[in-house]
């Protein structure tokens, strides 16, 4: 299955619920996807995970045509997908946090 | 098939650099050392070591290893003299290798100033020796290349990775040794990588050696995942893993190593770096440079390095080719890339291309050119305390 690409949104497999953003994303740039048009807050980075359909709660998270973790709740369609509202299936991933310790376990009850 | 000229060593191997290794034996001896190194450093002088005092085998192998890699031409080795690293040993081995090698003890020397004085003199002449190196034709056979990514970003999979896995099909064709690495950047891709290998022994080695890796991880309490490859699009260490698996091209898997052990004919090969054992020394990658020195230690004459937030680091002893995922990195650290493989997601190149750019870079560098890395004098190294079993039969099947 070969990728499809637009301008800014990138399918890797046909398989996926999620696209790939192939430039990085003003905040309140329109962004057409189906028959959707959706934009965002703040800026996004090349190569963000956005929404490709509604992702129910627990459901896989799909990229390359394989799962790539776990919904953590409800996703609509044309919603960034990160740290947010996705888990690992297996290790849990931290990052820098500026508020609080020096690392944070998205996801991860405390 | 294309030929180039290396350096031939006594037993019979061939470099593609001709390198003095400085080797300090425990911390204590590092200043010193990186002291004798310091005016030499542009000059192919390489500062390695080992910063601890207690004896591993791990250590003492890995040490072994690289001072007889065949980019290597002579060993310095400078001990503080009390510490527990069998200098005795490593300079038996270094010697019956053929390298020309002298062994500093500071405590013997009278401190410092000596030591530094007769590393600087012993360097001086044994440069000047160096340069009577045979040059012999050299193919691309011979060669052992390894690849890593580091700093990824959601780039890294789309653009760097599958373009290395090009050039690794590529140099599998040509019969080179190929090494992909770290099963902590491969936990999820466990069954695709068993359905790969060349027989249903080395697929269970394959899977089993999985196992261990997300074992030790989960002890560990944190994956092979920085802040940064968040900050960049991934998400999941098995997103970042579908990413640095691509860099393995889609050859056969020929077998399994540990650090330190050679390949032993051209295909592919996968490298595991997670101790053997209950966790005992902590991560099994504290950084890039840590694989890379083992990549170096199963004799790999150069590394393709795939980096999507910007690494800029090189190595000791061989050639690191930086191959930049990410277009907006390329263009803010181009001083620090060897290859912009970004152009992929801009539509100015495809991966069959990029990927035969970087087998043409391999070559260049193999031939003599020198990468991003070298020239701004980059020569990390970095090696910690670990435990390996000896690898099984099943691991390198005929």
């Amino acid at each position: 299955m070969s990728p499809q690409q637009n301008d800014i949104l990138l399918q890797l497999s046909a398989e996926d619920n999620v696209y790939v953003l192939v430039r990085s994303l003003a905040p309140g740039t329109p962004l057409q996807i189906s028959k959707h048009t959706v934009s965002f807050e703040s800026p996004l980075e090349l190569g963000h995970k956005i929404a490709a359909r509604d992702i129910a709660a627990s459901e896989k998270i799909i990229k390359y045509g394989v799962p790539i973790g776990s919904a953590l709740r409800d996703i609509r369609l044309g919603e960034h997908v990160h740290l947010h509202n996705i888990k690992s299936d297996y290790i849990p991933t931290y990052t820098l946090d500026k508020e609080h310790s020096y690392v944070s376990v998205p996801g991860l009850s405390t | 098939m294309s030929a180039f000229q290396g350096y031939l060593r006594e037993d019979g191997r061939k470099g593609i650099r001709n390198t003095i290794v400085v080797a300090y034996l425990v911390e204590c001896a590092h200043h010193v050392a990186r002291e004798i190194v310091y005016p030499f450093r542009k000059k192919g002088v390489h500062l390695i070591g080992f910063s601890g005092c207690y004896p591993n085998q791990y250590a003492f192998d890995m040490m072994s290893r690289l001072c007889c890699h065949p980019n290597v031409g002579g060993v310095l080795l400078v001990s503080l003299g009390c510490e527990c690293f069998n200098r005795y040993s490593l300079e038996k081995h270094v010697k019956a290798s053929g390298r020309p090698i002298e062994t500093l003890v500071i405590q013997e020397q009278g401190g410092t100033l000596s030591t530094v004085e007769r590393g600087q003199a012993w360097l001086q002449q044994t440069l000047i020796a160096l340069e009577e190196t045979p040059r012999v034709p050299m193919m691309v056979n011979e060669l052992i290349v390894g690849t890593i990514c580091g700093g990824s970003d959601a780039t890294s999979g789309i653009t760097a990775n599958p373009a290395i896995g090009r050039c690794f099909d590529l140099l599998v064709a040509h019969n080179a040794a190929a090494i992909f690495e770290e099963g902590g950047e491969l936990i999820g891709c466990e069954q695709i990588m068993a359905e790969r290998a060349v027989t249903p022994d080395l697929a269970a080695a394959i899977l089993s050696t999985m196992e261990k890796t997300a074992r030790y991880y989960t002890v560990m309490g944190h994956g092979s995942f920085a802040a940064g490859n968040s900050e960049g699009g991934l998400t999941t260490v098995e997103e970042k893993s579908m990413g640095a698996y691509a860099k393995s091209g889609s050859s056969p898997i020929r077998g399994l190593i540990k650090p330190g052990d050679m390949p032993p004919q051209g295909g592919l090969y996968l490298m595991d770096v997670v101790p053997d054992g209950e966790a005992r020394f902590g991560f099994p990658n504290i950084n890039d440079t840590a694989e890379i020195a083992e990549l170096i230690a199963c004799g790999a004459h150069l590394t393709l390095f795939s980096t999507g937030r910007g690494s800029v680091v090189g190595s000791a002893i061989s050639p690191v080719i930086k191959v930049c995922a990410n277009p907006q990195t390329y263009r803010r650290m181009v001083g620090d890339m060897d290859v912009d493989a970004g152009r992929i997601l801009e539509g100015q190149a495809t991966l069959d291309e990029v990927g035969q750019e970087l087998y043409a870079q391999v070559l260049a560098v193999a031939a003599g050119a020198q990468t991003k890395s070298e020239i701004l004098g980059h020569q990390e190294f970095v090696l910690t305390y670990k435990a390996f079993e000896p690898i099984g039969p099943a691991c390198l099947p005929l």
